[in-house]
This record gives structure tokens, C-alpha cells and sequence, in this order.
């Protein structure tokens, strides 16, 4: 007869076993690339099979580039890291911090007209919660007025 | 004032030092002078910190926008109550808040041991010091809330209109209270580590602590949920984002820990284990702080990047590496007074139920820190979403839901069949009859039915322990059943108020599963247009849009859409949800436009509507039907009244006159900043 001790740890090893188990194999189902542009492209090439592997693209909107289909709901974008420019497809509902020259991060798959279909999309602001003033006279808030919320405000008012 | 406070902060500082050189001079040569002048030192140290802090405000109150840290955060048309917020709402002067805090913590915790733990004392005095050097350091070279600006701007930046939200002004001081109250009994276990004076003495000053520090932490948490969910649009509340995980650490192992101590109390058992868990739970604390400061992890709570986030890294290094030292140098006196008898025990479901916690904190860590760590070993960033965290989590969580309900009521050391019998047979049948019933009522998913039916089985716990003690208060005192159980609970707090924070836990996972039921759906709405949904019990939903209206109040702009509600047939009235848009004095835009969520909620089902903009008179909408998120919060309250009731102090006074003098600060801190 084994010691309780003893029993315990068989237990703690198959509790800290299977929840091991499921961290691994969770990482390895649904843990996703996180990669520039660049490096996407790198990859693409190496293997075109890594089309059809989900990754993530963190990079920069650019600006000029928001097209929004007409009577749909799909945005078409290009994001970049100064370096190379990919085209991005995206259906569904935009953040309000979505705008020209934010940086976003796009999950999905790179289709192989070589436009990027995202599923998600989300947009940081580097100033989330801070807002240091620089200098008072400076230009750069224009970019808030391009915001849905901003326009249907000040238009209606007009 | 603000001149004062500024100077107060360098004084502090150097006051700091010389508390942590008199302190340990004073404790490793047993000199009481020296240990005197350290606590005074201490006492000084707060003080000037307070001062600091007084300052900060007004600077704040007075809108003196040359201080850059006034600038950034406020405006002069923000409500007053966030510019007093505004404090704790950006970097640098959440670094001050943190060294007031603490200033305040560790002299409460010095004085109230003043006539006791005399070799203690020395030590856990001079190690809270040096944590204050440390923070006080960095507010004063790095992030330094005093800093002027070249020039003065008319009017500051604002504050994120995210953050103007009652919620918000609250949950992030109940967090800073939550983490800061670890370094106390860290400083007490480094105390303990270097006299070796391991014994119980201690132990009782650390579980008030790490209970004050539990009770904040829940606190905060739970207000964290509930301002994500009413203020950022996304209709969820949890996403296992760095920032949200960083809280969540800490008050898994301070949990862990709280479990544990009894262990050691009652038994003598697990003593190398809770100096870990002590010191563990206050280096993930700063180690929390650190990966959110730093920029390491991409998060969408991000403070500006900025160095503090290597500051903390260091700090962090070197007091894990001291600690490792400490306890390995004193493993003897570590050693257990008793062996684990048997499985089926309270130590055995004691110790599975820290083993949980302590492997859903590794698990959460780990997702948390796989994007460096793939970087590092495979030169590839690759992150983790939360699928990965529920994958692992939700079969954790629903083991350790069960255990709360094996947990209290199996006997020490060795259970016999009759104890098991006597105990669990009512909550089982409980469980089993609550099982069927749901699925009767044709609810399928597989997560939802254990975590209700293990909810079933720890309420039926709960319950019976509630019953047996009123039933038992009723005939042995003749007293009503009201008072017996207000007598019951207030004669036994720890026992019963742990059994009300396990209630807590119960609500809360019945909050949890209804997450399982969830329905969104995205639909674009013209003026007069009429949707209907179906939820998921069934009801029947119509929304008739009245179109989208404009306005402008104090410092925003407002976009509003109003949907006529109706659930089957029967009008239910009309719900507005709005995107607004926040300007300065000037008229200047600021910030991202933000959403105002249309919510009605009902104990059975929250209905959820978003305005995610409007485009050619066409609003486009977000409407989720979250079932049982009320129970979320709830939960989360009944947690924190469970453990008020268990650190009340009057029931130890009662019982023994030597902590007292522990306990009755206890509620200060939290006065001193409240107001």
C-alpha cells in the first residue's frame, strides 16, 4: 500500500500532466504567427504553404487607403512597415480607434491574389490613456475629425 | 503646496534609506536605539510621502497645467471628481500612489506590532523601506509626477473619456491596494527568513495582510469586469489580456496562500510552501507591474512606454534572486511537523486545491509570456489568445469548484466513511437532482452542466453547514431563527464568512457558464426598421428603429441611436446606445470617439446594444444577448462581504486581546485615499 504521500503526488502529477497536456496542445492549435509584412512575405516565399496558416500582421495603416464597399460592411486597406505594403480585406464592425496611420493588427490569411482576408482587426493607439502635450500649436489632431463618430457629429451640426 | 510636495518626495526618499540602514543596523546587531530611529524613520517617510501627495493634488484641483502630469491627464472642463481621479491615472502619478500607499501600509503594520515581534519588527521594518526606496526612487528619477513643462499650455489634454466612469476611479486604487498590501507579508517572511524565527508568530501577522491585500484584490477585479464590460463596447468582460492576467496572478496565489496557512496552523504541515506563496504572490505583483509598464507585452491597457518598465525588471531580479537565498539557506527550519495521512482528507483537498490555483496561475503565465518566449527559443513571436487560456482554465476552474465544496467539510487528517456519508450524501443528491432538471430542460453544453452542477453540489455544502449551525444555535439557545444565524456567522466568522466567500465563487461560475450561452449578432438599421431576434431561451425580440440623433453637452459630442424594444410582443420601451466624441476648451477633438453602451439588464439575461457608427443614416449595430453576466458581479460582492465578515476585527478581539492591535487599522488606508 503506497503512502498517502506517495498517492498525492501520483495525483498532483496527473492533475499538473493533463493541464500540461492541454497547454500544449492549445499553443499548438490555436497559438497564431505574429509577423510584420515583411516577414510574412519572407515566409510566403520560402513555403507557399504558409498561405493557409493564420497569422496575425501588426503594422500601420496607411493612410489614404480605408476604401469602405458600398452597402456592405468590408473595409479595403493597405498596412505596411515602411518596408512593404499589403493589401487587406476585412468584413465586420471597425474599432473607433480604426483610422489613417494607426497601428493595427489584422488576424487572418493571406488569399492568393496576395490580398490579406482578416477576421479581426483591431487598432491600438500609441496615446491610449496618455496624452502628453508637445507643443500646443502643433498639427496631427486632424486625424480624430476622419473618425465616424467625429463626422456624423459635426456634420449634422453644420 | 506643489513646491512642498515636490521637495517632501527627495526628503522621503533619503528618510527611506535611513530607515532600511537604522532598521537592519538595529536588527543584526540587537541595538533598540537604532530600531527606534528606523521606525521613526518610517513614520517620517509616510509623513513627507502624504505631503508629496497633498501636493500632487492640488496641482491637480488648481489645474496648474505646468506640470506636465497635470497637462497630460486633465482638462479644465473635466468633472472634478475624475481630475481627482486623474491622480492615480497616468504613470508617474500612479508611482506616487503606490509609494503613498505603501508609506501608509507599512507604518500602520510597523505600529500595530510595536510592544510585539520585537526581532521581527527590526527586519520587516528595514525590507519595507527598501521597497519604498525603490518606488520612491523611480517616481523620483523616472517618472516624476513634478516635472515641468517648457511652456504652459492653456488647458491640458484631458483624460481618456474611457477612464471617466465611476468604475474607473475606483477600480484602479482597490488594485494598487490589492498589490501594494503583498509587501507586507513579504517583508514579514524576509523578516522571518533572516532571524529564523519561522514559528507561528509570523503567520498571524501575515494572513491579516494577505487577506486585507485578497479582499482589494477581488474588489478590484470585479470593477475591472464590470467597467470593461459597461464602458469598452466589446460585451465581454474578461479577455485574458497582460494587463487583466497581471491582477489575476497575484490573487491566485494570495488564494493559494490563504488555503495554505490553515494547513500550517492546524497541522504544522506545508512551512516551506507558504514562505513561497508569500513571496511569490508579491513578486508577481511587481512583476505584473513591471510587464505592463514596460512595453514587453503588447496590451491594450498599455501605459506609455517608458523606462520604469527596467526598473522594475531590475528590481524584480534582485529580489527574487535575495529570496531564493533566504529560503534556501533555511530549508531546516522549514522542515513539516507532520506527514499527510491520507487521501481522503481536509490537508489532501487542501493541498489539490493550491496545486490548482497554483497551476492555473503557471498556466496564465505562461499564455502571458509565450510570445516572448517563442521569440526567444524559435526567433518567432507567437501569442496565445483565449482559447488557450480557456482550454486550460475551464477544466481547472471546475475542479477547483469542486473542491470548495470537498474542501471544508472533510474531516482533518483522515476521513472516515461514515464522515463522508454524514456530509456529502444531501449535497450530492442536490447536485444530481439539479443535473437532471437541466437537462430535462434540454441544456446540452457539456461545460455548462458541470460547472452547474458543481455549483449545486458546493451551494448543497454550503447550505447544510448553514442549516446544522442555525438548527444547532435554535435549540441550544432558544434563539430565532434570524438571530441564530446572524449569531452563527458573527460568533464564527472565519469559518462562516469563508463559507459566504465560497458562495461567492459558486455565483460567480453560474455567471461564468452562462458565457456558454452567449449570442451576438450584427445588423444595420435605417430609421423605422425592424429587426427581430431570437435569444437563447427562447424569447422572441423586435427592435424598431427611431433613427439616429446628434448633440453637443459639456466636453463631447454625442451620436445616439434609440431602438423601440419588444420581447415577445410585449413593448419593453425604448433603449438608446451612443458613440461620443470628447473635445478640450478650445472645441479640440480628443482621443478616439468612444461608445456608450445600451444595456438592460434582468437576473436572466443582459441585452446589450452597440452603436458602431452610422453611415449613410444607416446605423450599424451590435446587439448580444449575455446570459447571467448580472451574477458576475454579484458574485464578485459576495466575495468581498465574505471577506470583510472573515477580517472584521471584533471577532478576534473577542478571542484574543494580542491582535487587535493588527487588525484595527486594517480599514484605514482605505479612508485615507477614498475621499
Amino acid at each position: 500500500m503506497a503512502s498517502a504521500r506517495t498517492k498525492f503526488l501520483i495525483g498532483g502529477a496527473l492533475v499538473l500532466g493533463t493541464a500540461g497536456y492541454l497547454m500544449a496542445t492549445s499553443i499548438s492549435e490555436t497559438g497564431t504567427y505574429y509577423l510584420t509584412p515583411t516577414e510574412l512575405a519572407t515566409r510566403i516565399n520560402a513555403d507557399p504553404g504558409f498561405r493557409n496558416t493564420g497569422v496575425k500582421i501588426g503594422a500601420r495603416v496607411v493612410p489614404g487607403s480605408i476604401q469602405r464597399i458600398p452597402g456592405g460592411r468590408e473595409y479595403l486597406f493597405n498596412v505596411t512597415d515602411g518596408a512593404r505594403v499589403v493589401p487587406v480585406v476585412y468584413r465586420g464592425i471597425a474599432p473607433d480607434t480604426f483610422t489613417d496611420g494607426v497601428d493595427v493588427v489584422v488576424e487572418g490569411r493571406m488569399g492568393q491574389d496576395g490580398t490579406f482576408h482578416a477576421t479581426t482587426l483591431l487598432a491600438k493607439c500609441a496615446s491610449r490613456y496618455e496624452n502628453a502635450p508637445t507643443d500646443p500649436n502643433a498639427p496631427g489632431m486632424d486625424k480624430y475629425k476622419q473618425t465616424p463618430g467625429y463626422k456624423s457629429a459635426t456634420g449634422t451640426k453644420a | 503646496m506643489i513646491l512642498v510636495g515636490e521637495l517632501s518626495l527627495w526628503v522621503a526618499l533619503l528618510m527611506a534609506a535611513w530607515t532600511v540602514v537604522t532598521s537592519y543596523a538595529g536588527g543584526a546587531m540587537g541595538r533598540d536605539d537604532l530600531v527606534t530611529s528606523g521606525r521613526r524613520g518610517l513614520y517620517a517617510t509616510c509623513l513627507m510621502i502624504v505631503l508629496a501627495s497633498i501636493g500632487l493634488w492640488t496641482a491637480l484641483l488648481t489645474h496648474d497645467f505646468s506640470l506636465r502630469y497635470v497637462a497630460s491627464n486633465t482638462s479644465a472642463n473635466m468633472p472634478k471628481i475624475y481630475v481627482f481621479a486623474a491622480f492615480w491615472g497616468g504613470q508617474a502619478g500612479s508611482m506616487l500612489f503606490w509609494a503613498l500607499i505603501l508609506s501608509l501600509y507599512s507604518a500602520i503594520a510597523i505600529w500595530s506590532v510595536r510592544d510585539r515581534a520585537r526581532h521581527l519588527a527590526p527586519w520587516a521594518c528595514g525590507t519595507l523601506a527598501a521597497v519604498l526606496v525603490f518606488f520612491i526612487a523611480t517616481t523620483c528619477f523616472k517618472a516624476n509626477p513634478f516635472d515641468r513643462l517648457s511652456f504652459v499650455p492653456a488647458d491640458g489634454r484631458g483624460m481618456n473619456p474611457q477612464l471617466q466612469n465611476p468604475g474607473m476611479a475606483i477600480h484602479p486604487p482597490n488594485l494598487y491596494l490589492g498589490y501594494v498590501a503583498t509587501t507586507i507579508p513579504f517583508a514579514f517572511a524576509i523578516a522571518a527568513l533572516v532571524t529564523r524565527r519561522l514559528d507561528s508568530e509570523w503567520l498571524g501577522i501575515v494572513r491579516r495582510w494577505s487577506l486585507i491585500s485578497w479582499f482589494f484584490l477581488t474588489v478590484g477585479i470585479t470593477l475591472g469586469m464590470w467597467w470593461a464590460y459597461v464602458e469598452l463596447g466589446w460585451s465581454g468582460y474578461w479577455a485574458w489580456d497582460p494587463v487583466e492576467n497581471a491582477s489575476f496572478l497575484p490573487w491566485l496565489t494570495g488564494t493559494a496562500f490563504l488555503h495554505s496557512i490553515m494547513i500550517q496552523e492546524k497541522r504544522g504541515m506545508l512551512r516551506k510552501w507558504n514562505v513561497v506563496l508569500v513571496v511569490m504572490t508579491f513578486l508577481l505583483a511587481i512583476f505584473g507591474t513591471f510587464i505592463t509598464r514596460s512595453g514587453v507585452i503588447e496590451s491594450v491597457h498599455s501605459f506609455a512606454q517608458s523606462p520604469v518598465g527596467f526598473w522594475f525588471g531590475t528590481f524584480f531580479v534582485t529580489t527574487t534572486i535575495a529570496t531564493i537565498y533566504f529560503v534556501a539557506t533555511r530549508l531546516k527550519d522549514l522542515e513539516a511537523k507532520a506527514e499527510l495521512e491520507s487521501m481522503v482528507s481536509r490537508e489532501a483537498a487542501f493541498l489539490y486545491n493550491n496545486l490548482v490555483l497554483v497551476g492555473i496561475a503557471f498556466a496564465v503565465l505562461w499564455g502571458t509570456l509565450f510570445p516572448i518566449l517563442s521569440e526567444w527559443v524559435r526567433g518567432t513571436k507567437i501569442t496565445v489568445g483565449p482559447p488557450f487560456f480557456n482550454t486550460v482554465n475551464i477544466p481547472l476552474g471546475l475542479l477547483l469548484l469542486g473542491l470548495t465544496g470537498v474542501g471544508p467539510l472533510i474531516a482533518w487528517r483522515r476521513a472516515s466513511t461514515s464522515n463522508l456519508r454524514r456530509q456529502f450524501t444531501g449535497p450530492v443528491l442536490f447536485a444530481v437532482a439539479v443535473l437532471a432538471l437541466l437537462f430535462a430542460l434540454g441544456m446540452r453544453n457539456f461545460h455548462a452542466l458541470v460547472a452547474f452542477t458543481l455549483a449545486a453540489f458546493v451551494a448543497g455544502t454550503i447550505g447544510q453547514e448553514f442549516y446544522k449551525g442555525i438548527r444547532a444555535r435554535h435549540t441550544m439557545h432558544d434563539e430565532a431563527i434570524p438571530m441564530a444565524a446572524v449569531r452563527l456567522v458573527a460568533r464564527n466568522r472565519r469559518r462562516y464568512g469563508g463559507y459566504i466567500v465560497h458562495a461567492g465563487i459558486v455565483i460567480l461560475f453560474c455567471g461564468f457558464a452562462g458565457l456558454a450561452f452567449k449570442k451576438d449578432h450584427d445588423v444595420q438599421m435605417k430609421a423605422g426598421e425592424t429587426k427581430e431576434l431570437t435569444d437563447p431561451l427562447g424569447h422572441q425580440w423586435k427592435f424598431v428603429s427611431q433613427g439616429t440623433s446628434t448633440s453637443e453637452t459639456l466636453n463631447r459630442f454625442v451620436t445616439a441611436v434609440g431602438l423601440e424594444v419588444f420581447r415577445d410582443g410585449k413593448r419593453l420601451g425604448i433603449m438608446t446606445s451612443e458613440k461620443r466624441q470628447y473635445f478640450d476648451s478650445n472645441k479640440q477633438p480628443q482621443f478616439e470617439p468612444s461608445t456608450e453602451v445600451g444595456i438592460r439588464t434582468s437576473a436572466k439575461m443582459d441585452l446589450y446594444i452597440v452603436l458602431a457608427g452610422v453611415r449613410d443614416e444607416t446605423a450599424e449595430l451590435r446587439i448580444s444577448f449575455n446570459p447571467l453576466v448580472v451574477w458576475v458581479w454579484i458574485g464578485g460582492m459576495v466575495m468581498a462581504i465574505g471577506g470583510l465578515i472573515v477580517m472584521w476585527p471584533q471577532a478576534e478581539r473577542r478571542r484574543a486581546g494580542g491582535y487587535v492591535a493588527t487588525l484595527e487599522p486594517a480599514s484605514r488606508p482605505e479612508l485615507a485615499v477614498s475621499h
